[in-house]
């Protein structure tokens, strides 16, 4: 059964198997407005939880994507690359941005369910 | 005061509006001990006619290059710039408009700036360019910091032959923002052998030609060993009006091209303004710094242009910004398009021939002149001569003669005895066959 | 982070064109063409005689292969500019209110005294004994910004304001250097120009972020609690960025300067205070000045710029070379490192002097104020902006209160509430009214941001139609009009511009049909 979490960056990630597919959160598209460029992470980067590790940019603003997560990024998404307009449609489904494989699964106990991202946002926005 | 509209019954009026007794209750968050109790030590205000007398007062202290037989040039160039250009430019909605942030009132700077934009790609031989930085020099320094964000390395190769103040303002840059630069011994005689300094550390090479002493450089072998080594070419071109008769740096293998434009619609204007020209590959568009406009459509299907890739720049990325520039060269870059419009590619060539063929008389008489040594093989408008004594002393007293023949190499290089007998000497369209035969003359006079 | 200022994006929805005349044209609107497609390779706009047959001395680099360069004859020029130029807004145009940049009168005496030949026509390395007069300039112009600044050095090159802010910064961290010290923290704002944390992380500095307080300045204890031995400057706008004067800048210069750091200073806004206040009195060891801002040298379309900063004495030792120093009787201009004697430059901001075109336009500018002129000119630029916040109090919100501002007028977007319209709506339809929109979105720390700066150069008759017209439009978003702020503008040149389509399918420049049609195979 997949774990899903979601971090104080609206990045959300989804665990199986000890490999953690991320993207940002459909609030954080509405947010940026139209996507217009990203860059995600080469295969084989170690990288550690709270890395600025990809970038998503609207026309007028531009954002880093932190990894919620440590461990080695094992694949990234290259049709986000080609079709940024994926991020706005399916931010939380086909527009992944890259998977890592978990070096430390503890670390997604810091990390808030849906339900409290869903407050979190409500609380903040 | 002739700039100041209001009145001091409107300033009543309108201070009665804001609901305050007079204009220092606005100024009351001033610290009253700073606050400044009477008028700064300056004249009073003046009208047109004294302002004139001011000016022109100081510029007649000035030697005007229109006025005397004049060969200077070093990275600025003296070239006619037509009448239409210099008329266009004061237009008030060209020379009274700002930044186009708000595109739908601004597509006549948006348009030209694209027509610049695709003219510097054409002229580099390059696949695009952008809306200009603020002059060469700084162009440069700017390309190498983007050929360290491309290999993620921090060390420079500067050629001995690139422009001393392009030299210095790269090494300002890279000793505060802590890379390192490897600099190379001038070479006069235009050789140099820049590929064994490239390895695995190096983020670019960096070379000029035309150079500072006036030789061309075949640039594809430099581009290979640069490749090779996973670094980048960067050519800088000090005379825009060059690419109308010498093979692009584009078309030799360079990354980025960067140069200097003022030649091309802009007077020499004792050094500023001028327009730099910056000119990369399609992959690496989003590492170039400054404005980028690009096409695009409005609600109504018709083409319009805006600028574009903005989230590169400092008002949005801020401290990840590809750079902090802000402004580009605006009013500068439209006198280079117009001028460049004017031209067309058939002027451009005609005028670039008609450079090279004066610089090519002119190295011609001055060789014959006893002591003097021409030391290009090949040139564009501008070459090197040796001399037998002081070149500075050379050229103040050719100044004296009322010719202003050159810059002595030690003006910019003053800590290399050896280059003191050098004069880089320039010869544009300008220059009448009098103008050649007074500088012999003089020359030989002084000599 | 996100776009938390809150500006849309998205295109919006496309609708029909609704030229109806044959040519496309509007009446004195003319639809015009790029270059490319008007122009022609063997056309040329100039004669230039054929050089008589020589021996070319290129070795093999000629250039092979056509550039692809369009030319016009002149009457097409002219007339392909002209048009192009009436698709434009300028100051010449009308009230320009943009916030931050002093859109104020270009005098054409600038234009006149620029253009004279012993000015403009002098190349930067011919002998400095054949252009006295032009040293004698820079270094005046220096003193004018000296005493108006109260700063004693001024350094001339730097090519814009961020290239000034760039200077400023490098002078402080030699200065450190110089005494021994590695310090990594730059303060800056939080309401700062993006140019701000730009140019200090360019210098490897770490930014932290100073916020406002409620009343929307700086507050001492904040700076104080975050002056490490590691900070090596704070960054701060004064006015700053909401328009407002630092009033306890002195206390926050004293703490910056007792935890061995400087005092960075944005002069952008420099056109409130001139002649009422000194900068250096405030403790401020580096400030850029504008002289296409406060000095109303042209913007000309986006530059050229030129950013001059005021240097403390502190500071003074560190200028970049060359500057213009006094040397018994006369005037010494230093162009190397090497010749400094006791003092240790910088190195150079760039090649040449500077920007002296600029230098011209801005001395013309002073002397034709004066002292009293320019004071005056401070005080009416304050004026106005008042004036203007005081008229329209009642219909739109300000971030921090209906207190007196400085030279520009901050609203934010509250006032808007459900009605449907942003802050873009509403500049949009100031496009139809005839105007130039505000700043918006500027500065980022309040939502929505409309930063209004009308300058010292609008008169009341101006001013007044200016808040009629922006009355107008306010009451009409209250009244739910949403359509006429959604379709706008509808009057300009151009319709709303897809800038979505712009960055996700980026043409920066013409390309030949063969070209494009083979891209498109």
């Amino acid at each position: 059964m997949a774990i899903e979490r979601f971090s104080k960056d609206h990045e959300w990630i989804r665990v199986e198997g000890g490999v953690g597919t991320i993207g940002i959160t459909s609030h954080a598209q509405s947010q940026l407005g139209d996507v217009v460029f990203v860059e995600v992470p080469d295969v084989g980067r170690k990288v550690t939880q709270g890395e600025a590790v990809a970038v998503v940019e609207s026309v007028k603003a531009a954002s880093d994507v932190f990894v919620p997560v440590s461990g080695e990024v094992v694949e990234s998404n290259g049709d986000i690359v080609g079709q940024p307009a994926l991020v706005n449609e399916d931010a939380e489904g086909k527009a992944w941005f890259f998977k890592v494989k978990l070096a430390n699964p503890g670390e997604l106990d810091a990390l808030m369910d849906r339900a409290a991202y869903d407050t979190f946002v409500k609380e903040t926005s | 005061m002739r700039y100041l509209p209001l009145t001091d019954a409107d300033r009543r009026a309108m201070l009665a509006k804001i609901g305050v007794a007079d204009i220092d209750a606005l100024f009351a968050d001033i610290p009253r001990d700073k606050r400044l109790a009477g008028l700064v030590d300056l004249p009073k205000a003046k009208g047109e006619m004294e302002v004139e007398r001011v000016l022109g007062r100081l510029a007649a202290k000035n030697t005007a290059a229109g006025s005397v037989p004049f060969f200077v040039g070093a990275g600025a160039y003296k070239h006619h710039v037509p009448a239409t250009v210099d008329h266009l430019i004061q237009r008030s909605e060209f020379l009274t408009s700002y930044t186009p942030y708000q595109p739908e009132i601004a597509q006549g700077t948006l348009q030209y700036l694209f027509e610049f934009q695709t003219q510097v790609a054409m002229l580099t031989g390059m696949e695009v360019a952008n809306a200009s930085m603020y002059d060469g020099s700084t162009a440069a320094a700017e390309a190498v910091l983007m050929a360290h964000r491309v290999t993620r390395r921090h060390k420079a190769v500067l050629a001995g032959n690139l422009h001393p103040h392009y030299r210095e303002t790269i090494a300002t840059v890279a000793r505060l923002a802590g890379h390192e630069i490897v600099t190379v011994a001038p070479s006069p005689s235009g050789t140099e052998d820049l590929a064994a300094r490239i390895d695995q550390t190096v983020s670019c090479v960096v070379v000029q030609t035309p150079d500072f002493y006036g030789h061309l450089h075949d640039l594809a072998a430099l581009a290979e060993a640069a490749h090779a080594a996973g670094a980048l070419l960067v050519a800088v071109v000090t005379e825009a009006v060059s690419l109308g008769l010498v093979e692009p740096p584009g078309a030799m293998g360079a990354d980025i091209v960067v140069g200097e434009g003022q030649g091309i619609g802009n007077a020499l204007a004792f050094g500023g303004p001028y327009v730099g020209l910056f000119a990369t590959r399609q992959k690496y568009v989003r590492q170039m710094p400054g404005r980028l406009c690009g096409e695009t459509v409005d609600k109504e299907g018709r083409r319009g242009f805006v600028l574009t890739l903005s989230t590169r720049e400092q008002h949005i990325r801020r401290e990840k910004a590809t750079s902090n520039i802000c402004t580009n060269s605006g009013l500068c870059v439209l006198a280079f398009t117009i001028h460049m419009s004017l031209l067309g590619e058939a002027g451009l060539r005609r005028l670039a021939r008609i450079n090279h063929a004066n610089a090519v008389a002119l190295a011609k008489a001055l060789g014959k002149v006893k002591g003097v040594e021409v030391l290009n093989e090949t040139f564009f408008n501008e070459f090197t001569i040796r001399l037998p004594g002081n070149a500075a002393d050379v050229i103040e007293a050719l100044a004296k003669k009322g010719v202003l023949g050159g810059v002595p190499v030690s003006r910019l290089e003053p800590g290399r005895p050896e280059l003191a007998n050098l004069i880089v000497v320039a010869s544009t369209e300008v220059n009448s066959d009098e103008d050649r035969a007074a500088y012999v003359k003089a020359l030989k006079r002084v000599l | 982070m996100l776009n938390r200022q809150g500006r849309p994006t998205a295109p919006g929805r496309a609708v029909e064109s609704t030229t109806d005349t044959f040519s496309g044209n509007r009446a004195l609107q003319v639809e015009e063409g790029l270059i490319f497609e008007i122009g022609r390779t063997d056309t040329a706009g100039v004669d230039l005689p054929e050089p008589a047959k020589f021996k070319p001395r290129l070795g093999a680099l000629e250039r092979k292969g056509p550039i692809g360069l369009p030319g016009l004859s002149e009457p097409e020029a002219m007339r392909h500019y002209v048009r192009l130029s009436q698709k434009n807004y300028g100051i010449d145009t009308g009230l320009f209110p943009l916030g931050s940049c002093t859109m104020k009168h270009n005098p054409r005496l600038n234009e006149r005294m620029a253009r004279v030949p012993g000015l403009g026509d002098i190349h930067p390395l011919q002998p400095l004994s054949t252009v006295p007069g032009a040293i004698e300039l820079i270094a005046e112009l220096s003193r004018w910004l000296s005493l108006l600044t109260g700063m004693p050095a001024i350094a001339m090159t730097p090519k814009a304001g961020a290239h000034g802010e760039l200077c400023g910064m490098m002078a402080i961290k030699a200065a450190l250097e110089a005494r021994g010290e590695r310090r990594s923290v730059v303060l800056v704002a939080e309401s700062a120009h993006g140019t701000n944390p730009a140019t200090a992380a360019l210098l490897g500095y770490r930014i932290e972020a100073v916020p406002a307080r409620a009343d929307g300045t700086v507050d001492p204890e904040e700076v104080r609690k975050r002056l490490t031995p590691d900070v090596a400057a704070i960054m701060l706008t004064n006015p700053n960025t909401c328009g407002l004067f630092e009033r306890e800048v002195v206390a926050i210069a004293e703490a910056v300067h007792a935890a061995g750091a400087y005092f960075y200073a944005d002069g952008a806004n420099f056109n409130a205070i001139v002649g009422k206040v000194r900068p250096g009195d405030l403790g401020v060891d580096a400030m850029h000045i504008n002289l296409h801002k406060t000095f109303s040298t042209p913007h000309g379309g986006g530059g050229p710029g030129a950013g001059p900063v005021a240097l403390s004495a502190a500071l003074a030792p560190f200028m970049p070379v060359p500057y213009a120093v006094a040397d018994g009787e006369g005037m010494r201009y230093v162009e190397h490192a090497g010749e400094a004697g006791g003092t240790l430059p910088l190195g150079r901001m760039c090649a040449f002097h500077g920007q002296m075109g600029m230098f011209v336009r801005a001395f013309a500018y002073m002397l034709s104020h004066g002292s009293d002129g320019m004071r005056q000119a401070s005080e009416d630029a304050v004026l106005n902006a008042n004036y203007i916040r005081a008229s329209l109090a009642d219909l739109m919100s300000l971030p921090f209160g209906n207190r007196p501002c400085m030279h520009e007028a901050l609203f934010d977007d509250a006032w808007l509430g459900d009605t449907g319209v942003t802050t873009l709506d509403f500049a949009k339809a100031m496009i139809d009214e005839g105007y130039h929109p505000m700043t918006v979105y500027f500065p980022l720390v309040v939502h929505g941001a409309m930063l209004v700066e009308p300058t010292e150069s609008e008169s009341k008759a101006s001013l007044d139609q200016f808040i009629a017209s922006l009355r107008g439009l306010a009451a009409a978003a209250k009244a739910g009009d949403a359509a006429r702020f959604k379709d706008a503008p509808r009057f300009a040149p151009r319709r709303r511009l897809d800038e979505t389509k712009a960055a996700r399918e980026p043409r920066l420049r013409w390309t030949p049909a063969v070209e494009r049609k083979e891209a498109a195979e």
